[in-house]
Formats: C-alpha cells, structure tokens, sequence
C-alpha cells in the first residue's frame, strides 16, 4: 500500500489518509461567475500520469499533505505542505 | 453460423472442427461513416444498434487491446434497474428488457440469471431511504419488493439477520435483476455486429482525434489515420484521456475498484446480495465461485490494481453479512479503471464537438447498461440527439445544476 | 502400508497418526502429509475433476495441487477444496472427497465423461438458448446444482484470527538454497531480516537431496542464533502490493486438531520490507498426451519428494517422461528405494544424464514420447513410441511421472509489475527488470540446480542488505558447484495423438480446447483463457499454464513469448477470509460510540439504538409500557410539550473555533453572517456545499470575539471538521484561525418544556435565568452542582427549552441534579423517537430532508441567506436546476384520515393512477399536539400545492393515503414558545 511520508509525521500507511483528489484546481475569486466555480468543482484533468493531489492525514496530524503521485505505476515524487509549490517530474 | 443444441451436437460427432471464427479480424478501411473508439461491451452493443436498428454498417470499432477485456471482463456481472430516480431507472429498466431478450437476438448464450437483488437495509432511516427508491420503481412499472426478515431467512439462510453490530432489518427486492456472463456479452455482441457488416479491429490504439474546424474528420491510430463522420468514444475508464484528444475536459475521475472470486464451492447463495451497513455485494457463479466486492480504493488511479486497506474493509463487511464465508478461500483479486463522475451518474451525450459523441461516466454501474447504453448510444449517433431515455445523460447537467446525485454524496467521486 | 518405504523420509516412525479419508481408516506418521499417508496407503483415487468428472490422482507434492482435493475436518472446522499435498497428518484428521455422489469409486456425473465430445469449451454459449424460459427455469439450476467443487461449513467459525504489522529492511520469501543463503547473507550484514517459507519444514529443494541435509541444517541454526531474524514456516506471501508492501498468512495452528486455547487459528501480516528477495523456486509442468490424467501419473519432481521426504512410494513400477535432465534425479531415487524402473522415454535424442542413467543399468529410450496411458481409474499400460510415431512399445506400470520443465514462480515478481521474459534456456519465463525494490535468486530466476541456487541468494541477499544500508560480505561456505555435464531441454509441450490430453486437470481443459478457441477467434491469450477456463481454477495453472499458452503460440504460428500468459494476480495461493478480516467480527465490526451517560440509559431502562457508530436511546419503556412501542414515545413527546423532558444530545459534533480570523472564517462557512453575533449569543448557521446544495446545519455560538463553539449534526461531525480544515489548510492558509473537535470532551443534554427554566432554575448558580438576562439563543457559563457547565438558550422541539453542556466527566452529576430538580414537574427523559416526533411537528428539518440533494431554498431556509459576502457554495446555488422554483420544496402533510400513516419513503402523486410522482415523504410521525399522524415532504410546486389535496403512494406496502398539503410547521408557527 502506499507509503505516505507526511512532512509532520513521517512515513505512514495510506490508511491513515483521506484523499481529496486534486490538488491544482484554484477557487476562483468570489466574483468570477458560474463557469469558473464549474470548473473548480466539476473539470478535472484527470491524467494517466503524475497527479498533484491531497491525502489528508485524518488519523494523524489532520493536516492536508500535498502529493506528487504517478496514477499508474502509483509511484510517489514528492510531498510537501499544503502552501509548498510541488511539480510533477519533467518525464 | 448459427449456434444451438443441434449444431453443437452434429459437431460434436465430428470434433468441432467445423466452427468458423465467431468474428472477423477486420481490417481498417480508409473511412467508414461511424468510429466507435472502445471495444468493450458497450463499443460493440452501439456498433450492433447501429446495424439493426438504424441500418448504419458502415462502422468499425476500434479497440486497442483484444475486445472485451477493459471493465467489460472484471465487472462482478450484476444486471439490474433498481435505482431512485425515473432519469436513470427508465434507462436502467429498459436496458434490463434488452438483456431479457439479448441471447435470442444475439443467438449467443450469455448467461443471464434473474435470480434476484436484495439489497438489506440496517435501520428505520435506510428502510425509508429504499422504500423511497422502491416505491419510486413501482411508480415507474418496475418490480420491487420489500421483504422482512422472514422473508430473508427462507431465501438466503446464511445471512446473519441478528447481526451483533447492525442487525438486518429487511431488504428491497428487485426480482428480475440477477447476473449475466460478461465476457459472452463482449463476445455475443462483437459476432453479432460482425455478423451485420460491422469491422471490429482490435490491437489499434486511437492516438488523436482530427477535427477540422469544431467538426471530427477522423481518427489517428497505430495503424494508420481512420476517417469517420461521427465517432462514438466508448471507452470508459479512459474518457478523460480521448476527450483530451478532442480537446475536451470532463468532470470525470479515474479510480480503481477491486474485485475478487474466491474457490468454487457448492451453492452457498442464491441471490446478489449488497450489504447495507458497509459497502459489500455478492453472488455466486455457475461454475461456484463467489464473485464479490466493495468499494472504491479512493484514489485516482489507472493502476487497475488495488491496495491491502481495500481488501480488510471490504472481506470485514462481508464477514459481518455472512460468517460463514470465514473459512471460504479467496482465489484472485484484481481491479479496473472506473469512469467516476461527480455524480455517480453517467454520460450518453453530444459533446460540443460536431460529431463526437460520448458514452462514459459509468463510475463501477456500467455493466448492467450494457445493451442500453449501446442502444442509446447508436440511437443519438444515428439521429444527432439524444433518446428519452438518455437525454438526461449529458455533461451540461453540471453546469445546469441538474445533479443525478442518487446518493448526495456531491462532487467527490472518491466517497462514491 | 506395502508402499511405505522401510527405511528414509523425514517422517517420525515413532509416532504413529490415525486419520480417515471419504470414512475409511488408515495410519500414517507425524511428518506426514495427508497425501503421502495415503501415497503410503497405495491409495490412488482421490478426486473427481470438475466438468466430466474423471477419475483423478495425486499429482503434485505441494499447495498447487489441482486434483487431490478435499473437505477438511466436519462441522464448524469443515473446508472445502483442501489439497492433500498441503495439509500436515495430524491424530484423528478425516477428509473427504469431493465432486462426487455417491461415491469416488462410483460417480453418476461421469456420464458426463461420455458426453465430452458435446461439452467443448464454450459449449455453453451456443445452447441453452431454447426454448426462452428454460434457461432460467432448468438450465441455469441443474448446472449451479452441479457447479463448485467442495462444500463450505455453515456453521460460525469457532477460531479466531489475528492481525500482525512487521517491517523489516529484507524480507525473503522462500527457504530453499537460494532463501537461506540471502537471509544468512542479509542477517550476517545487520540487516533486520523475515523470512517466510511456505511449507512446515525450511529447505525447499535441499529436503530432496540428503547430500546437503547437513549444509542445511547448519544454516537453520545459524540463522537461529541471529536475534535481527525472524523465520516463519508455513507462512504464504501471498501477494506484493505498493511501495514494498506485501501480505503474508501465518497458518499458526491448521497442522493441529484444533488451535490451542487462546491461539489464532492464522496470522495475517503485513510486512513492510525496504528490500525483497524472491527465492520462490519454480513449479514443475506437466506434458499434454493422451489419459495423461490418469490416477498414477504423477509430476516427476513430486514422486521424487514423496519417495525422499516421506518415503511413500507411489508406484511399484514407473515410467518416467521427461524432457529435461532435472527429472533423472526421480528415476535415481527409485533405484536407490527399490522402485523399478521399466524405462526412461527422453524426448531428446541425446542427454548426458541419459548416458548417465545407462551406465546405472536403466533403460532410456531417447527421442521417444508417451503415446498413450491405458487403466481408467489407475495406471496399468503405457504406450512409447519413437518420435516419428513408429510402433508402440508397452509397458505394463503403475506410475508414470512426466517432466516438461520447470517454470519459475515468478507470481510476486510479477505482481511487483516487473515484467516478464522469455528464456530459451529453460523455455519458461523468467523476471525481468525490478519495478520495485526486489530481485529473484535461484530457482525463481530461472537458475536450477543447489550450487548455483545458494550462490545467487547469497549474492542478493547481501545486494539486498547493502541497499538497505548495510555493510555486506558473504562469510559462510557454500555448496560445491555441480561439475558434472548437463544437456539443456527441450521444449516440448504435447504428444501429438488420438485422445484427451489435458492441460488443465481441475478444469478438464484439453489441448483440442485451446485449438478450438484459436478456430472460432479467441486467439488472445486472455480470450482463450477466459473462452477455455484455462488457468482458472484452484491452482490458476501453475502445472499447465504455459503449456497451454505454447499450443496456442503453436496454433497461431507465433513464439510463446508473443503469445504471452494471464496476467498474474494475488493470490499466490488462496487465502481465507476469516484471515484478512481478523477481529473484526461480530460486534466489532465497526466501533460502537458510547455517551459518557451511556450506563445511565442502560441503568433506567433505555432501549438502546444504532444512529450511525453510536449507541442512543430510542425510548426508555416503563413496566405497563413493554410491548408497546408508542406509548413511550408518545409519553416522552407529550412530557416536553406539557412540562419537561431532558435529552442526551452529546453526539452532536462540536468544534472549538479560535483566531483573529475565526469570524471571518465562519461567514464563509455558513450562509448566514457570524461575525455580527455578539458574545453571549448564539445562532443556528446553514452549511452548503460548494455546490450549493445545503450540507449541514448547527448552533454556533460567540464565547469571545475570537473564540467560537460551534455544532455539528451528528451523522456529520467528522465530515464537517474535514470541510473546515480542507478550506482553512489549502484554500485560505492566510487566515488566523485554528480549530479542533472537542465533540467528545463535552457531554449535552436538552431540557425543554414550559416547565424547563423552572427546573433548571433550581440549580444553575452565578446565572439569572430570567427571559430578558439568557434571552432566547443566549449563552453563558455556569455551575451545576459544583460542575462547570455551559448553558445554551436554544430549541430543536419548539418548546422553551435550554441546553447543558459540561466536560464529559460531569454528564451524570449534571443530569441527576437536573433530574432532581424537575422531579416536582414530571420531568422524562425522551429519547430519539420522541425527539424525532417533536421536530417532525415543528417542522425542523434533520437528515431525512437534508439528503444531500436540497438546497436552502427547497428547505424554505433563504432567509438565512446572506445578501453580501462571499461563502462556500454561494454561487453554484445559482445555476438554473438549483433556483429552478418548481424544484421540490418542504411542506407538511396531514393524512385526510388522521389515523392513517402517510409513510416515509411514499411518494405524492395526484390521483391514484398517476405514474408521475410529484415529491416524497421525507418524516412521518403521530402528533401529540394534534393527535394523528402528520410527515413532512419534498413537493414539486409547492405553491400551487399548498392547501391542496393529494395522494401518498406506497405501493410497496399497497397503500394509498389522502393527504393535505400544509405548512411544515405544525406546531407553533410563530414561534412564541421559545420566546417565553
């Protein structure tokens, strides 16, 4: 199972996470209208490749980790804090 | 070539030797006026709808691997049309009078059994919750039942009703839903569409979607650029990624869901049973081994494999539903890529692309749509807009607000 | 026992077992197996194979045994589908056989064997068809009767099992040469090693093989005495997940009668390893000829370990086919035990062992196959002949062991989702380059033979050691390379003739199965595996896989590496499920949340319910009342409408909200404003969604300016504190605002009625209760009883009512002073239902409206709306499906007939034909107010509706009830009550 190393905590089981997809969708400004808030919630990129993404560490710190994740092979990159700027490899 | 009892017993007189390839191994023409992209149950079911209903045959199917062996050949194979809302239960009901049918019209076995869903429920608020959808069925001319524990003892004796952590208070009854043999269902419908002048060629991966101006031209592939006037993407798992090619962007999640069979036992339940108190549902195939499985892992993933986690939650909840599974053995696991939505609701739509139509979004229901969604499919491929019973299926409902959301779990596919 | 041998095996001849099989007794030997007991016994039939119900015998020495199964043990211990090979003798074992009535000897479904000609692969897709009905009414039944191999109990398993967590810096799997080199390799560097091997005993291969025993027995001990390794027999690695995770299971007591008192019957471990070692072996694989089912014909390397380990002899008299110089090893250990060997059919015209075996007197026919096996339910003629198929040589046997090479194990190599390649040199796959942190040593990488096997593990294991961060050198000897000549095999998978030739026993899958699957189209290997039912039985073809996955590279014109295998998937062998699931049974299932007053409700008389995890009251029943279930609830309603009642509401979430930001942050949280509440105030706030759709609801109220207590619904207490915590983390980090659950810390009770101030006055000290000082949703601190207690002004049931929050280690001085005080004015506990009843009659809304499908407006909940400010799901409330005006809105009703239910889960249609359902019941309920029952419901032009009149449809219940569409407030619409 995915082996999660928490910036907090370490390195923990996937279990104790709580996935909260993905993590390079922006809230829009308050006034940027329905299209924008649409997109926010509903269009996704949904690659078949490295993901940018949040596990929540729910039974742990409670704080959201960012994570660099490869939605196929389901190798990990990178993580970091929710405010760190992470980027998939260049491959 | 026609298949019965007769034919199998005259070539068995003489060693089968006489049976002729149950589809042709296509190869791709210049253009043809139909592409569907995806060769699994629901690619072939609209290429089949295509030929018999509209009179379309000069279609092929494209698929990149062998047909049928995406989420058409590790679904657990349950058929029925029990949902809550007449949107998708009018779908759902007539897809289930197509499979009623299906192996007369595809002169093709697939096995299906409407041997029963019970769906058991926990408490007073989940009773209220499935008599809404029961009755919701009823309403709409489709069988539903409610049974008590009685009724449960008599018809699946090794459910434990008294439950020690959430006894089983009773359960929703679709007796006509039950199960169907997948891989016939791929193979049943490939001949069948073979059979009306339908190319299906497998081994060739769409590479790019070539548009001139907002209108599709055609198909890049591994062998070669396919010209189509409409193309159908039927792919499942994979929407996202056409869609890409178009283009497009779509409020679509892939995430693994496991399955599992365990050894072949002697009959041990009838029915398809889901557990109400965690997620779990079982039935039992006619070679003996328990088909089961639970839900998602709960990350995106294309991966079609899951993790340890997944597999305590979802043997514990079937534990709790029947002990006597204990010393069962479990014999193989595996996954598939599911198509989730943001509503747990699926795509059978236009797309704001001239010619381009989709049929995804199945989240892990797809395969009980199967002859719907390829009717439907081919009849909004055929007629540039949808049916009634799929015009609800579009991708501007998110937009609109008009959320099939059946279980208000809201936009996070990972809960679904 | 004539075919036990005098002297040899591993077995303990002082300890003698008694054990039946299929009702028969026999005696075998601690050590045993139950297959070489009954190998030892000259017993030859042992099972009925799945379609044509053949006769079947043992075939292999181990857990991928396809045919000798059976039910082990009776009653509740009972398991299907056991193979002999794989289970420990142990005193008083009984077994029996399966897939047979009535008898093994004598088995009515082996009619089906003359109908085989009918039943080709696939036969079943193209019949069974007509006439329609009869699928489902005779088909369908008669083969589900027929289906599955053995009987599960149905009894409650008695044994439990346990769950273990390990990590380790190398895991080895395996303890032949190979596994034991690495382990000693790896444990000798400092590394912290496991290894897990399968079997009872370690050793693998080298229990075959005397000449090494004292290498072996010398590394036993040596890695016994290294306190950083732990050594686990009979424990499967069955499957190899992520991240160098893998799962093992630990049969801690099957090899006795019954687990000892207080043992787990298996162990599930998940072992998190920084590096792996793959010394898994190979399996031997059988060669396609015709009757090569037959009982007697057995795997080569299989006889060589019952003769060696257990000294059973399963023949008097053998045949040995082979392919391969491994299999000379099975033809030398005869000699030595005094089975004769009639010949030796090597389909290579020229072996060096061949030579070999000459010159020790055996006879070798070179460039020769088995054309045909004669005897039906045991081995009495083979049939040899040239290659080239000249006349048949026949020799009268009783056992007949075939090798068509060895494939090695390379399951969890593939499962790491390495992938696999093609080796010419032992025609088989082997694993190519690791994904993960692991390698394969010996055996599993293709490497036959001890020497080269313990070399190659102790090379990886040290490998292995260094990249976990330890120093390695190997310092322990080895065994001598083998020096003498080997012809490398030939591949070969099928004697070309007339006859059966199975490729899959269990499954009765023929080589003309997989001819036919190519002739109609299933020419993938996936296709014919599926069309076939190839591999797919108990042992997923680890004997016949890649000898079915030859003929069809053979039948399409293609090499076997392009024609590939099925893909590999957990598990390597099956796994129970009373394993995985641990203690997690019966009750605890799930966790069971319990109030800190839950003992009081137990004390007087609560009948406890399930509301998610949490154990509430329902009702608490009173002696004349038991039976009944509406006089309570109805009693506890009319209490808090006419005097008092007190409620256990501890459930409730409760978050503790601070910082500069806090108020800024809830008005964007909820839908209505916060920051304008004053300290000392309370207010009801509305959650959405970011999609709009209405998510929670609560009472939060300002204890500072920077400090806020806010309330959560029950069911979504944790849901809640995540959607803050994604929110303050990740979308607004620039905020000064902290906040932790404190739902568990505090302890709830409502007390509500027109009596309430009245009692609570009696005991609340350093606050005046009086309407204008704790005016209506007003909040301060107090003491009960010398108890700190926070008393809230708010109102779920529409009466006067107050909230009494204290630290949980408070709750029952608080309730019983509380109790105390209202005694003089009846005051009741009330439970769920009654607490449930009150809200449904004022109209409250709660779960069963919330849904996750309404918004505030279809709630009649916009005037909590802000006009400006931003919040999370202000503007998705705003697209069109969402504001449309005709969405279902809450209303009341009242059945026309007031003593009829208008159920929950009913729909509203016009008139009772209608098929169009207008909206549903959300809460139904009998009114104390009223009397008769009221609900409320979702309805479709709810305006137009109101004061109307229409139907609530159950028809699952076949009921119809008129009913008024009304206002859902039925009680109180004003709300004077809770002004008082």
């Amino acid at each position: 199972m995915h082996q999660i190393k928490c910036p907090w905590c370490g390195i923990r089981d996937e279990a104790e996470f709580s996935y909260r997809g993905d993590a390079t969708v922006q809230r829009p400004a308050p006034d940027s209208g329905i299209d924008a808030f649409n997109d926010f919630i509903y269009t996704r990129a949904n690659p078949r490749g490295w993901h940018v993404e949040w596990w929540h560490h729910v039974a742990g710190c409670r704080q959201h980790v960012k994570v660099v994740r490869h939605t196929m092979t389901h190798e990990i990159h990178a993580t970091g804090k929710a405010t760190d700027k992470l980027e998939a490899p260049s491959s | 070539m026609r298949y019965s009892g007769l034919k199998l017993f005259l070539q068995g007189l003489s060693g089968h030797r006489g049976w002729t390839q149950a589809w042709r191994k296509a190869t791709p023409k210049d253009s043809y006026d139909v592409v569907i992209v995806g060769g699994g149950g629901h690619g072939l079911a609209a290429a089949y709808y295509l030929a018999k209903e509209h009179g379309i045959t000069n279609v092929a199917v494209i698929e990149k691997g062998p047909i049928g062996l995406g989420n058409t050949g590790r679904n657990t194979t349950i058929v029925r049309s029990n949902y809550m809302f007449p949107q998708n239960h009018h779908f759902y009901e007539w897809s289930l009078k197509l499979w009623e049918g299906l192996e007369q019209d595809l002169n093709f076995n697939v096995m299906m059994s409407q041997r029963g869903v019970i769906n058991l429920f926990h408490s007073d608020a989940q009773r209220q919750s499935f008599s809404r959808r029961g009755n919701s069925m009823m309403l709409s001319g489709i069988d539903a039942e409610l049974l008590d524990r009685d009724q449960l003892r008599a018809m699946a004796p090794l459910l434990d009703l008294d439950n020690a952590r959430f006894p089983i208070m009773g359960a929703l009854l679709q007796r006509r839903g039950g199960t169907a043999r997948h891989d016939a269902v791929a193979w049943g419908f490939a001949r069948a569409a073979d059979q009306r002048g339908v190319d299906i060629i497998e081994h060739c991966e769409v590479t790019g979607i070539r548009r001139e101006g907002n209108r599709v031209v055609g198909v890049e592939t591994t062998k070669g650029f396919i010209g189509a006037k409409k193309i159908g993407l039927a792919v499942a798992g994979n929407s996202s990624r056409l869609a890409t090619m178009a283009g497009l962007r779509l409020p679509i999640e892939s995430h693994v869901l496991q399955a599992f069979v365990s050894e072949g036992i002697k009959p041990f339940i009838d029915q398809v049973v889901t557990f109400g108190a965690g997620h779990f549902y079982i039935s039992q195939s006619d070679k003996g081994g328990l088909v089961f499985g639970g839900n998602l892992d709960g990350y995106n993933s294309y991966a079609q494999r899951g993790n340890l986690p997944t597999i305590e939650h979802v043997w514990a909840a079937g534990l709790s539903m029947m002990p006597s599974l204990s010393r069962v053995r479990v014999l193989r696991q595996w996954g598939g890529v599911m198509d989730m939505t943001m509503d747990s609701s699926p795509f059978i739509c236009r797309t704001p692309i001239e010619g381009l139509y989709l049929d995804g979004g199945w989240c892990y229901g797809g395969f009980k749509a199967t002859p719907g969604a390829g009717w439907c499919h081919a009849y909004t491929i055929a007629n540039d807009a949808p049916h009634e019973r799929n015009k609800y299926f579009t991708i501007e409902r998110f937009s609109e607000g008009r959320m099939l959301d059946e279980r208000g779990v809201g936009a996070f596919p990972w809960l679904q | 026992m004539s075919h036990r041998l005098a002297s040899g095996g591993r077995i303990d001849r002082a300890k003698r077992l008694q054990f039946q099989f299929d009702g028969r007794s026999f005696t075998g030997h601690a050590g045993d197996t139950l297959a070489s007991a009954l190998i030892a016994n000259g017993v030859r039939l042992v099972g009925r194979s799945f379609k044509y119900h053949r006769p079947r015998g043992i075939l292999t020495a181990g857990a991928e045994e396809p045919n000798a199964l059976v039910g082990l043990r009776d009653g509740a211990r009972r398991e299907a589908n056991m193979p002999m090979p794989a289970i420990e003798l142990f005193d008083g074992l009984t077994a029996q056989s399966q897939n047979r009535w009535p008898s093994l000897d004598f088995d009515v479904l082996s009619i089906n064997a003359k109908l085989a000609r009918f039943m080709p692969a696939g036969f079943y897709y193209k019949t069974f068809m007509w006439p329609a009905s009869f699928w489902e009414k005779f088909y369908e039944p008669m083969i589900r009767r027929a289906a599955g191999l053995g009987e599960a109990s149905r009894d409650p398993d008695p044994d439990h099992y346990d769950a273990v967590h390990a990590h380790c810096d190398v895991l080895v799997v395996g303890s032949g040469a190979a596994g034991l080199s690495a382990a000693r390799a790896a444990g000798e560097a400092g590394a912290r090693v496991i290894l897990c091997e399968q079997d009872f005993e370690l050793g693998g291969g080298l229990l075959l093989d005397p000449r090494h025993e004292a290498w072996r027995a010398d590394m036993i001990a040596a890695l016994g005495a290294m306190p950083e390794v732990t050594i686990m027999p009979r424990s499967t690695v069955f499957g190899y997940y992520d991240h160098n995770v893998l799962g093992v299971i630990e049969r801690v007591a099957d090899h006795l009668p019954t687990p000892p008192q207080h043992v787990a019957r298996q162990r599930y471990w998940t072992i998190r390893a920084r590096e792996v070692v793959l010394a898994t072996g190979a399996y031997e694989r059988l060669i396609a000829f015709p009757e090569n089912d037959t009982p007697g014909v057995m795997l080569a390397g299989a006889a060589l370990s019952y003769v060696r380990r257990f000294a059973a002899a399963p023949g008097r008299r053998a045949v040995l086919f082979t392919n391969n110089d491994e299999a000379y090893d099975t033809a030398f250990a005869f000699l030595e035990s005094g089975i004769d060997v009639a010949a030796i059919v090597d389909v290579r015209p020229v072996s060096a062992r061949a030579e070999t075996a000459r010159l020790r007197g055996l006879n070798v026919l070179s460039g020769s196959v088995v054309a045909g096996v004669s005897g039906g339910k045991s081995v009495e003629r083979v049939s040899v002949t040239k290659r080239n198929g000249s006349a048949p040589d026949i020799f009268s046997v009783d056992l007949l062991c075939m090798s068509g090479g060895h494939n090695p194990a390379i399951h969890l190599a593939s499962q790491s989702q390495a992938k696999m390649e093609w080796s010419d040199a032992i025609a088989s796959f082997v694993p190519g380059a690791s994904k993960q942190r692991e390698n394969s040593a010996g055996a599993a990488r293709g490497s036959f033979g001890i020497p080269i096997a313990a070399r190659e593990g102790a090379a990886t294991g040290a490998a292995a050691a260094t990249a976990a961060g330890f120093g390695a050198a190997v310092g322990f000897t080895l065994p001598d390379a083998e020096t003498s000549p080997r012809t490398p095999i030939e591949a070969f998978w099928e004697v070309k003739a007339e006859g059966k030739s199975f490729i899959d026993f269990q499954n009765d899958v023929t080589g003309d199965d997989i001819r036919l699957a190519h002739r109609e189209g299933y020419s993938h290997i996936e296709h014919a595996k599926r069309y076939t039912t190839h591999t797919m039985a108990t042992d997923q073809g680890k004997s016949g896989g890649l000898v079915g996955a030859a003929l069809l590279a053979e039948a399409r014109g293609e090499t076997i590496p392009a024609v590939g295998v099925p893909t590999y998937r957990p598990f390597v062998t099956p796994i129970t499920y009373g394993a995985i699931v641990g203690h997690a049974v019966g009750a605890d299932f799930n966790p069971i949340r319990r109030t800190a007053l839950h003992d009081w409700h137990l004390r007087n008389g609560a009948t406890m319910m399930e509301a998610g995890l949490w154990m509430r009251p329902a009702f608490y029943a009173q002696a004349h009342e038991k039976g009944d279930i509406w006089a309570p609830i109805l009693r506890e309603a009319k209490a808090v409408r006419q005097a008092v009642g007190i409620c256990d509401v501890s459930t409730l979430g409760k978050i503790d909200v601070q910082g500069r930001d806090a108020a800024m942050f809830l008005d964007r949280l909820y839908t209505n404003t916060f920051s304008t509440l004053a300290v000392g105030k309370a207010r009801y706030g509305l959650m959405l969604r970011e999609d709009g759709i209405v998510f929670d609801d609560g009472t939060t109220s300002r204890i500072a300016d920077d400090r806020f207590f806010m309330t959560t619904t029950t069911g979504n207490a944790a849901r809640v504190l995540e959607h803050m915590e994604f929110y303050a983390q990740t979308i607004w980090p620039e905020l000064d605002v902290q906040f932790c659950t404190i739902s568990d810390q505090w302890a709830g009770m409502s007390i509500a009625g027109p009596q309430s101030r009245k009692t609570i006055e009696k005991i609340v000290q350093g606050l005046d209760l009086g309407n204008e000082a704790v005016p209506f949703m007003g909040v301060a601190d107090a003491t009960v009883a010398n108890c700190p207690v926070r008393v809230f002004r708010i109102s779920f049931s529409g009466e006067l009512a107050y909230e009494i929050a204290t630290p949980a280690g408070y709750a029952e001085p608080v309730w019983e002073a509380v109790l105390a005080a209202g005694k003089e004015f009846g005051i009741t506990p009330y439970g769920l239902e009654a607490l449930g009843l009150l809200r449904i009659e004022k109209g409250h809304v709660a779960g069963p409206e919330l849904g996750g499908h309404t918004t505030a407006r279809d709630l009649g909940l916009e005037r909590m709306i802000k006009k400006r400010g931003d919040y999370i799901g202000r503007v998705l409330a705003e697209r069109p499906g969402l504001a449309d005006p005709d969405r279902p809105r809450l209303v009341g009703l009242r059945p026309v007939d007031s003593s009829k239910p208008a159920r929950a889960g009913g729909h509203l249609i016009e008139t009772p034909g209608s098929s169009q359902s207008l909206g549903w019941v959300t809460s139904s309920n009998q009114s104390v107010e009223l009397g008769g029952w009221i609900a409320l419901a979702m309805l479709s032009r709810a305006e137009h509706w109101m004061g109307k009149r229409l139907y609530a449809a159950f028809p699952l219940r076949k009921e119809m009830v008129e009913v008024e569409v009304t206002h859902p407030h039925h009680v109180d619409h004003e709300n004077v009550r809770v002004r008082t």
